[in-house]
């Protein structure tokens, strides 16, 4: 009997591990999400000897209606890394279409770190808008507001257009971090993706970033770009 | 009753030795069923080929022995294990014979728990083989008896309630001769037993629709159906017809959640490639005993150039009506009987509700010939009013709403004093809120109850309870039309393209008087809700795990209305006893055990609750059915659970 148990589980390819069906209705799961992972030249032809590449990954674990969320994005320059995100929230679905995510942001950058409490709204809007907005409260009273939109336009069922929008704003100057008061910043990019699997699809597009205001002020002083416009070659994938 | 006791598993035993050769081995039911009874010896492995006629085994007596193991098959050109009964997909036809007592030893020898269900049976609940209400289920190493007598006859199933294992493959017929003289006539007759198999494990499905809706549907509107449409309809024709799918973030092109990307649809168990065959004599009648025992996929269905008589529908016989092409919800059954008056084959064609693929057999007088398949049909999208929005001023894809139920407006000249149910709406009340509905429901019983008169189907106004209102409900039908006379999305206007005559529920009526002819005491209104987006199923907004048991007085004839406030169609079973479709014809009453209700549309049958215990309800749809479920208690006292 123990062997052919063996046996069994082995050759269990079509696990019926769930003894009654009622118990699936919500399993936990995990899923990961590779958005950009991507390489990024600068269409300025002078920077464009800089190696610059991009990720923005998400991973969640969870059932229907609550969820952990992990975010991060980031960027390396010449293989060190420039400035990275991540975050740690906790989801509630709270609408059809919309999860409440409150946690905490820590920026990791190559002179100061920073750390935020993150409360935000994710999730459809009419007209099939993705949406990831967030508030995030740091030390001293700062306050930044990011609302992140994404569309996907269907040429076929496998090649698709995304043009994503995302706007920064800070509630006052924090010079240290480069933060001005007012709209910061604005990336807006325009991928073009082949998924050759659901799971697995290879892009190309561009990105544009520019910064505004006092932001821009702070970031031309320290000698830094404000604005980019970037060609992009990347994957995107999830599991 | 019950006995457990370890086994040994011969079906097992062999499985270690057979890597090297699965592959040629099996392509369909007959090579797998064949060798169950060599399964001592690893040299039956080694045929060198798969029959490419698949029969299929049948069994017939009274004692029967069913092993439920795993079995190498290959529908696609892929190896897969599957969960089979009797090593073969699918299982042995069994057939009885109306008024046996019979006996059918179940023996589990798969990993997990396992059971078998006898759908549509009316049979004591403790055989009825749902684990956790019926009985504990089948351990594995062990089995279980079933002992009943056959109450009926017709053509019927059965299927594992335990898990996904249907998805794998514990599904086989159930053929049952009647006592007295059949008053169906025919000189023969096939099962054609339809279903769906994947390559990928079902909790894998799963996954992905609880993680992306969409994933299978690889027919989502582009660019360039938008540029068609700009063009002919005009672009504020285009925005308007769009906006609402739009705004609330649907997709009309929602119809199946899985689909041919992963599902080989099957015929007796056989491919569309390799194609079952029935065959026949010129002249002769030939009973189809049609069975969808798939897991997810609602399939349509004809002949093309043969006419079909429906004489039962899920086992019970119908008075006979003729049709061209039929609709069948996953886990109902259609009795049509055929007539080729000439020596050609013919296409037995079954196209999933989504046209992302079929299956097929044919009908041959000559085993040499084959029909020419038919194309699918263009895949439907839906209209606003599978959304149960009120018509008027909305475009829509369908021509053929005139015909929609006259039944339905004279039913609403009663509908004007509203009875509210206390029993269907247990879990607001429990929560104390609805205030409007108590006083309601007191109205109603100071004076008679004004439920529509039996056969006719509900008055009652559409209420949506508080729980239908939360992340989990993503839509809420507010003027559903009556489904009867639906012959479903995708279907409705074939009678004008094609000149194919469809099947609709109003058509159904039954061979026999009703027998109960009691007007129902009271009126349980249910909805059928889900979030497609989270991939989430209830009935109410509840989810099984959360909800109460519906509760029924033995001997009470009660009308359930369904309210489907979703975009997809469910097929609903209820076990232990009939449902009987409200078709506008109370002395002719047709019985069935699953009722499928159409998108955005509601449906009503009566229950006379004649059958004691606990008893499992729910979407047949397999992926559905973890949510949108409910436990029926029947009981003398009717309500204390
Ligand atoms: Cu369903």
């Amino acid at each position: 009997m123990t062997k052919h148990r063996f046996t069994a589980s082995i050759l269990c390819m079509a696990a019926n591990n769930i003894s009654l069906a009622h118990e699936a209705a919500d399993p936990l799961i995990s899923m990961v999400s590779i958005n950009q992972l991507e390489q990024r030249l600068n269409h300025d032809a002078q920077s464009n000897d800089r190696d610059i590449s991009n990720w923005n990954a998400e991973v969640w674990l969870g059932k229907n209606l609550d969820k952990l969320w992990l975010k991060t994005e980031g960027e390396f320059v010449d293989g060190q890394r420039e400035e990275s995100e991540l975050q740690v929230l906790y989801s509630r679905a709270i609408a059809p279409y919309w999860d409440l995510q409150t946690g905490w942001r820590g920026d990791f950058n190559p002179e100061q770190n920073q750390h935020w409490f993150a409360v935000g709204l994710q999730g459809l809007a009419p007209y099939f808008f993705e949406i990831d907005s967030a508030l995030f409260f740091g030390k001293g009273g700062q306050t930044a507001l990011r609302i992140d939109a994404e569309y996907e336009l269907m040429f076929t069922q496998k090649l698709i257009l995304s043009p994503e929008l995302e706007t920064t704003l800070y509630s006052r100057n924090a010079p240290k971090y480069e933060q001005g008061s007012g709209l910061a910043k604005i990336d807006a990019g325009l991928r073009l993706r082949y998924e050759i699997r659901r799971e697995f699809a290879p892009y190309i597009g561009i990105n544009w970033s520019k910064k505004y205001g006092n932001t821009a002020d702070l970031s031309r002083a320290d000698g830094g770009d404000i604005e980019a416009l970037q060609w992009v070659a990347g994957i995107r994938a999830w599991f | 009753m019950k006995h457990t006791t370890h086994i040994s598993s011969p079906t097992l035993s062999t499985l270690a030795t057979t890597s090297v050769s699965r592959r040629r081995f099996v392509t369909g039911a007959a090579s797998a069923g064949a060798l169950i009874g060599l399964s001592g010896s690893p040299l039956s492995w080694g045929i060198e080929k798969a029959p490419t006629a698949v029969e299929q085994q049948t069994l017939s007596g009274k004692h029967f022995d069913l092993d439920i193991g795993y079995q190498p098959v290959n529908f696609t050109g892929k190896s897969r294990i599957a969960t089979a009964v009797n090593g073969s997909v699918p299982g042995p036809i069994l057939r009885w014979r109306e008024g046996d007592d019979i006996t059918l030893r179940v023996r589990n020898h798969l990993a997990h728990d396992s059971s078998i269900h006898w759908h549509g049976m009316i049979l004591p609940a403790e055989m009825d083989g749902v684990p956790g209400m019926s009985f504990a289920g089948i351990k594995p190493g062990e089995y279980f008896d079933y002992a009943f007598n056959v109450q009926q006859s017709g053509t019927y199933w059965y299927h594992s309630h335990s898990g996904f294992q249907e998805q794998t493959g514990v599904y086989g017929a159930i053929v049952i001769e009647p006592k007295g003289p059949d008053p169906v006539a025919y000189d023969r007759d096939y099962v054609v037993q339809l279903s769906d198999w994947s390559d990928e494990a079902p909790e894998a499905i799963y996954a992905k629709l609880k993680k992306r809706g969409d994933y299978y549907n690889f027919n989502e509107r582009t660019a360039g159906d938008l540029w068609r449409d700009i063009k002919e309809k005009g672009l504020s024709q285009t925005w308007s017809d769009r906006s609402m799918w739009n705004q609330m973030r649907m997709s009309e092109r929602d119809i199946a959640d899985v689909t041919a990307y992963t599902y080989t649809y099957l015929m007796n168990g056989a491919t569309p490639d390799q194609g079952w065959t029935g065959l026949f004599k010129r002249g002769e009648k030939i009973r189809l005993r049609f069975i969808n025992s798939a897991a997810m996929t609602i399939f349509d269905v004809r002949i093309p150039g043969l006419k079909m008589t429906v004489v039962a529908a899920d086992g019970q016989n119908v008075e006979p009506f003729t049709i061209d092409e039929f609709r069948i919800g996953v886990a109902e059954t259609y009795d049509v009987i055929v007539e080729p008056s000439d020596d050609s084959a013919y296409c037995v064609f079954a196209q999933s509700i989504d046209r992302s693929g079929f299956t097929r057999g044919t009908l041959s007088a000559n085993p040499a010939l084959s029909a020419a398949i038919p194309n699918m049909d263009p895949a439907p999208v839906l209209s606003h009013r599978d959304m149960g929005m009120a018509m008027a001023g909305m475009s829509h894809g369908d021509q053929n709403m005139g015909s929609m139920a006259g039944m339905d407006h004279s039913q609403h000249a009663m509908g004007s004093m509203k009875e509210m149910d206390h029993s269907g709406h247990d879990r607001s009340n429990m929560k104390g809120m609805d205030h409007s509905q108590h006083g309601m429901a007191a109205m109603s019983m100071a004076m008679p109850a004004p439920l529509g008169k039996a056969g006719f189907g509900s008055n009652n106004e559409i209420t949506h309870v508080k729980t239908e209102f939360g992340p989990q409900v993503d839509a809420r039908a507010d003027s559903p039309q009556s489904g009867l006379d639906d012959p479903g999305i995708g279907l409705r206007n074939h009678q004008q393209l094609y000149g194919r005559k469809v099947l609709r529920y109003s058509q159904l009526r039954n061979l026999h008087p009703t027998e109960d002819r009691r007007e129902p005491s009271r009126e349980i209104q249910l909805h059928l809700t889900g979030n497609m987006h989270r991939y989430m199923w209830s009935v109410n907004g509840i989810p099984f795990a959360d909800a109460e048991p519906l509760a029924l007085s033995f001997g009470e004839r009660v009308r359930i209305t369904l309210v489907n406030d979703s975009m997809m169609t469910h097929p609903i079973h209820l076990h232990g006893v009939w449902s009987e479709l409200e078709t506008g014809d109370p002395e002719y009453i047709p019985r069935k055990h699953t009722i499928m209700v159409q998108p955005g549309s509601k449906i009503s049958y009566l229950v006379t609750a004649d059958a004691m215990g606990r008893w499992a309800y729910h979407c047949h749809l397999l992926y559905h059915m973890p949510g949108m479920m409910r436990e029926v208690r029947i009981s003398h006292d009717g309500g204390a659970a």
